[in-house]
């Protein structure tokens, strides 16, 4: 499934996956349509600085492809700890300004050092399990220094508040331990025991208020203000939409003003407003395609680090999405994860196609070592 | 394979990732097809339900009030009917900043600081789903100012419909009621959005309120796309409104507005039937509102002025005023003792007073009548007859005929609420009070006072019972069936003996004197006086000179009754005028002149006209003018802004009317101490 380039072209661009960037290409131009159709048939305010920013993050990735393994295996981390600093320092401007934060600003740009942790997370974890000795894996320190790994950035992201990102931060740490091959029966209890946490805590923990919050999506209807009704419009316009949508920039639920976010984590309702099931349909498989060969990715890798690296990035695509769609289709509660590389906003385009560069980077690599 | 502690290799833990990545690609595949699934839910097995769900976002139905039927009387004339207007109003929820909005509305509007007020006080009431009307009968340069500036102000919506319009403004207040926005409490009652829906009247009161089913109408339609904010992005399809049905009253209204006038500046009422079909052709109670103000919304200086009004202009004083009939009950009476086998030609002395027990009747004329027998007694009115034959005869011999004549009646007449006063009796007495019937009891309810409480409509239907021998009954709708009224269950002869007693009243040198006589060649009127006391005369004040009503404050003079028909011989019209507090201090508005000048509208129109026209500057013109008038100085005397309409000011007029109501009917003196009866 990857982009192989034909054996004998020399050039380094056609070295480069293209059948990879043009899937790439494909779900982003895509969720450029939406973003036009979204402000009402037009470029401004969102098609256009997302079309601009699509562009710069695609030639980043191409950029990123280039770098060699090691050097991501290097830098983990030491991009971690910036990282986690910076989430420190992010939660005491927040503290001193009064008030939740989230970015940093750097001047000129605005860093939101969470949405890179998402990405770090996994090259951290990789790097771990790559200098931990093989005969290690088994036992308990394999296991407690990996946690604290998790442990403190979404600690850190959990305080912002912002239970999304936190969430992403943990299953994609703990989808690389499971890939490292800590024992299973860990993760088998580990699952027993959240479904039994999960409801207790959601019962004794939470505050009412927060559990409301938290359950809405069970019945948005109960909540017409809050986040409920963002979850009755967003399967209103889903589900007017039928099997072929209502049609490119005749959705109504958008183009009213019924849908809130309907350009940004709501962005999917938008679109299977106008384009239906196949739409959505389409999405997700062009999602699981990239996600298949970021994980065939890893499969093929050399290394254990360039292992763990691809398997974990394809995941937090995935996480991003699943989550992303779960919650417009009021499967799960509203956290605020938007839709990769569709959603308006640069965040989470920019991690999104970091995970493409570095996949792609050790595409390359393996390739290489392939033809060595 | 991860059972047991075991070597692990490179090569092993590699086999073991890609298995491990084999079971995670296998798990996003299947939420990927659980998320698939979901979306096929939605979209194809739920399509229709949220199809529909976006529709009802996307389409705003918006209602337009019905026109309202018409009120017209048996000539077609309108007693009601609509007139364009152009209005602004403000839907609570979508007002951002009203202060601001407010001081433009004003300026562009030019409302006054009671107008503001009264937005305020109803915004506050109205908050969130409830049109506030801010100001109707616009002309047509404000509205434009207004619709041009819509923009700017948010909540603001400017309307062209249609007002209830009353030619006939006070005349008819207690007649049609009035109509008014819809309450909260009848919102959640009837659930209907047209109820909110700016614009949209409804009857508060009267036959606006008994026939607002008939009158109605369907509400047209428009339906537009708007956006989650409301605003209007294009029309889809209209549907025009179906008015509300035209009700044909039995009034006249000529008639209505005559007697309306003809009651001058009194506090009474005025109810014309027609003796052989019961159509009532004029129900006047004055003074009254004016329904036009009413349904416009009140100024609080008209509130004020009408609740602080001794004259109890919110009350319909036709059915809710009860009053002691007095002597005008008397024919009546004297049928009950025909009935009773009494012989007209039995004759009773009258000394001027009676003495039962230690208590002391008096007759209206000190020295008494003499030698009295049943026409004397009727002509003038003499009350030691009925005092003596009710003391021989006790008043449960009465109570039967007077009943049939429909005193304690209630009539089916599309009015929210009617009082219906009593019939004394002993067994009446017995369940209200446990006490036994008196012989006092008997001579005060002889001549009408006592216990004897009725309203105008029921002394009027006694008069046309009596001139037409019918058991006839009010009709106000001309399209209601009906059938001719049963003939009372009363000898001819006895009919003949009353009616030539009323005949006398008026043309054989009776009480009604001389005026009273109607001044149309071949056509004769028959009444009764009836002159009901409020307060109670003392033996002091007898022996010292009982004061003249117009020694006494309004509240404490006696009220003015008379009932009539006409012709005398060949009855076609019965009326009874009954006017609070009147005192008979003025001739010229007395409730028998009034009736006169009534029943020469029916004969000789002209006449009736001209004699209103040259008395009606003695009480300073007609209604409106008057009203004008005391607009004008109250507003003056008024310093202070009068406080605020009350929510419901159909129940709070009830509270009005129903203080006013048991202070009228106090029952003067049941004991020892005599009414009396003064012939100008």
């Amino acid at each position: 499934m990857s982009g192989f380039g034909p054996d004998f072209v020399p050039a380094p661009v056609a070295q480069l996956p293209w059948r990879i960037i043009l899937l790439v290409i494909c779900i982003g131009g895509f969720g450029l349509l939406v973003l036009y159709s979204a402000a009402g048939g037009s470029l401004r305010p969102w098609a256009l600085p997302q079309a601009v920013r699509f562009a710069a993050f695609i030639a980043m990735a191409m950029i990123m492809s280039r770098v060699p393994e090691r050097w991501w295996s290097m830098g983990a981390f030491p991009m971690y700890a910036l990282l986690v600093v910076m989430l420190f320092g992010v939660e005491l401007l927040g503290a001193v300004r009064g008030g939740s934060q989230r970015w940093l600003d750097l001047g000129f740009i605005r860093l939101q050092p969470s949405e890179l942790m998402k990405p770090t997370i996994v090259l951290a974890l990789a790097r771990f399990y790559d200098v931990l000795p093989t005969g290690e894996i088994r036992r308990f320190s394999a296991i407690w220094p990996a946690c604290i790994l998790i442990g403190l950035p979404a600690a850190f992201v959990m305080l912002q508040p912002d239970l999304g990102t936190a969430l992403m931060i943990c299953m994609s740490g703990v989808t690389v331990m499971f890939l490292a091959g800590i024992p299973l029966r860990l993760f088998v209890g580990g699952a027993l025991a959240a479904a039994v946490a999960i409801p207790l805590a959601v019962n004794f923990i939470l505050h009412d208020y927060q559990r409301n919050r938290v359950l809405t999506f069970l019945h948005p209807e109960d909540d017409p203000l809050g986040t409920g009704y963002h979850i009755s419009q967003s399967k209103i316009a889903i589900g007017s939409g039928g099997i072929f949508g209502k049609g490119f920039l005749n959705g109504t639920q958008s183009h009213l003003d019924y849908l809130p976010e309907g350009h940004t984590d709501f962005a999917l309702a938008t679109m299977m407003e106008e384009w239906g099931l196949l739409g959505g349909v389409f999405l997700i498989v062009a999602f699981l395609l990239l996600i298949r060969w970021g994980i065939n990715v890893g499969v093929r890798a050399q290394t254990k680090f360039a292992r763990l690296t691809a398997a974990g990035l394809a995941t937090t695509i995935f996480f991003y999405m699943a989550i992303n769609m779960a919650m417009v289709m009021g499967l799960a509660p509203v956290v605020g994860i938007p839709l990769p590389l569709v959603s308006f906003g640069g965040s989470a385009q920019m991690t999104t196609l970091i995970c493409v560069g570095i996949l792609m980077s050790i595409d390359r690599q393996n390739r290489h070592s392939t033809r060595w | 394979m991860n059972q047991g502690p075991r070597l692990v290799t490179e090569a092993a833990q590699s086999f073991s990732f890609s298995r491990r990545a084999m079971v995670l690609g296998g798990g996003q595949a299947l939420v990927g097809l659980l998320l698939a699934g979901r979306m096929t839910w939605l979209a194809v097995f739920e399509n229709e339900h949220y199809r529909l769900l976006a529709e009802s976002n996307r389409i705003n139905l918006t209602l337009t009030p019905p026109r309202r039927g018409w009120i017209v009387d048996r000539n077609g004339a309108p007693i009601a009917n609509n007139r364009t207007d152009f209005r602004v109003d403000i839907i609570p929820d979508r007002l951002e900043d009203d202060d601001r909005v407010l001081a433009q509305l004003r300026q562009l509007l030019s409302l006054d600081d009671e107008d503001i007020e009264r937005i305020r006080t109803d915004l506050d009431r109205n908050a969130g789903f409830q049109p506030v009307q801010v100001a109707e009968n616009l002309n047509w340069e404000q509205f434009a100012a207004v619709g041009v500036r819509q923009p700017n102000l948010p909540g603001v919506a400017p309307a062209r419909g249609f007002a209830r319009n009353y030619p006939l403004g006070e005349a008819v207040g207690h007649l049609v009621g009035y109509v008014g926005s819809a309450s909260r409490e009848q919102y959640l009652e009837e659930k209907d959005p047209l109820l909110i829906t700016p614009g949209f009247k409804l009857g508060k009161d009267g036959l606006e309120k008994s026939l607002e089913d008939r009158l109605r109408g369907t509400p047209g339609a428009k339906r537009v796309e708007v956006t989650a904010r409301g605003k209007l992005v294009r029309e889809l399809a209209t549907r025009p409104d179906r008015p509300g049905q035209t009700v044909k009253l039995t009034i006249d209204s000529g008639l209505q507005e005559y007697t309306a006038r003809r009651m001058a500046d009194n506090s009474g009422s005025a109810v014309v039937l027609d003796v052989e079909t019961g159509d009532v052709l004029s129900f006047v109670s004055m003074p009254a509102y004016d329904p036009n103000s009413f349904s416009d919304g009140i100024s609080q200086t008209e509130w004020k002025m009408l609740s602080d009004n001794d004259h109890v202009p919110l009350m319909n004083k036709i059915l809710q005023g009860l009053y002691p009939p007095g002597s005008t009950v008397k024919p009546m009476h004297a049928l009950a003792l025909l009935r009773n086998g009494v012989s007209p030609e039995q004759t009773v002395h009258c000394g001027g007073v009676l003495q039962v027990g230690n208590g002391r009747f008096h007759c209206h004329k000190r020295g008494g009548h003499g030698a009295v027998n049943m026409n004397t007694a009727i002509a003038q009115s003499c009350d030691i007859y009925f005092f003596q034959m009710a003391r021989e005869l006790g008043y449960d011999k009465f109570a039967p005929t007077v009943r049939e004549l429909g005193l304690g009646q209630t009539f089916e007449l599309p009015f929210p609420s009617q009082r219906y006063g009593t019939v004394p009796d002993s067994a009446w007495k017995r369940r209200k009070y446990d006490t036994d019937w008196t012989v006092a009891d008997s001579i005060n309810a002889s001549i009408g006072q006592g216990y004897v409480l009725a309203n105008p409509m029921q002394l009027a239907v006694m008069a046309a019972r009596i001139a037409g021998g019918r058991q006839v009954v009010p009709r106000l709708l001309l399209d209601e069936p009906h059938s001719p009224a049963p003939p009372l269950d009363i000898p001819q002869e006895y009919l003949d003996i009353i009616r030539h007693g009323m005949w006398s009243v008026v043309n054989g040198g009776g009480t009604g004197g001389w005026n009273s006589r109607m001044q149309v060649p071949g056509i004769e009127i028959a009444g009764k006086t009836g002159t009901a006391q409020v307060r109670r005369i003392t033996a002091a004040e007898r022996a010292t000179g009982v004061l003249r009503d117009s020694q006494l404050p309004f509240r404490l003079r006696d009220h003015s009754l008379f009932v009539c028909y006409a012709p005398a011989d060949k009855p076609k019209y019965a009326a009874a005028v009954v006017l609070e507090h009147h005192g008979h201090v003025n001739p010229i508005t007395d409730a028998k002149i009034i009736a006169r000048d009534v029943m020469t509208y029916f004969f000789d129109r002209r006449k009736a006209v001209r004699t209103l026209l040259e008395l009606e500057p003695s009480w300073g013109g007609d209604y409106r003018t008057r009203r004008a008038a005391e607009e004008a100085a109250f507003r003056a005397a008024q310093a202070a802004p009068p406080p605020p309409v009350p929510e419901d000011a159909a129940a709070a007029a009830d509270d009005v009317v129903s203080n006013a109501a048991n202070a009228n009917n106090r029952p003067a003196g049941n004991v020892a101490g005599s009414p009396r009866e003064t012939p100008e």
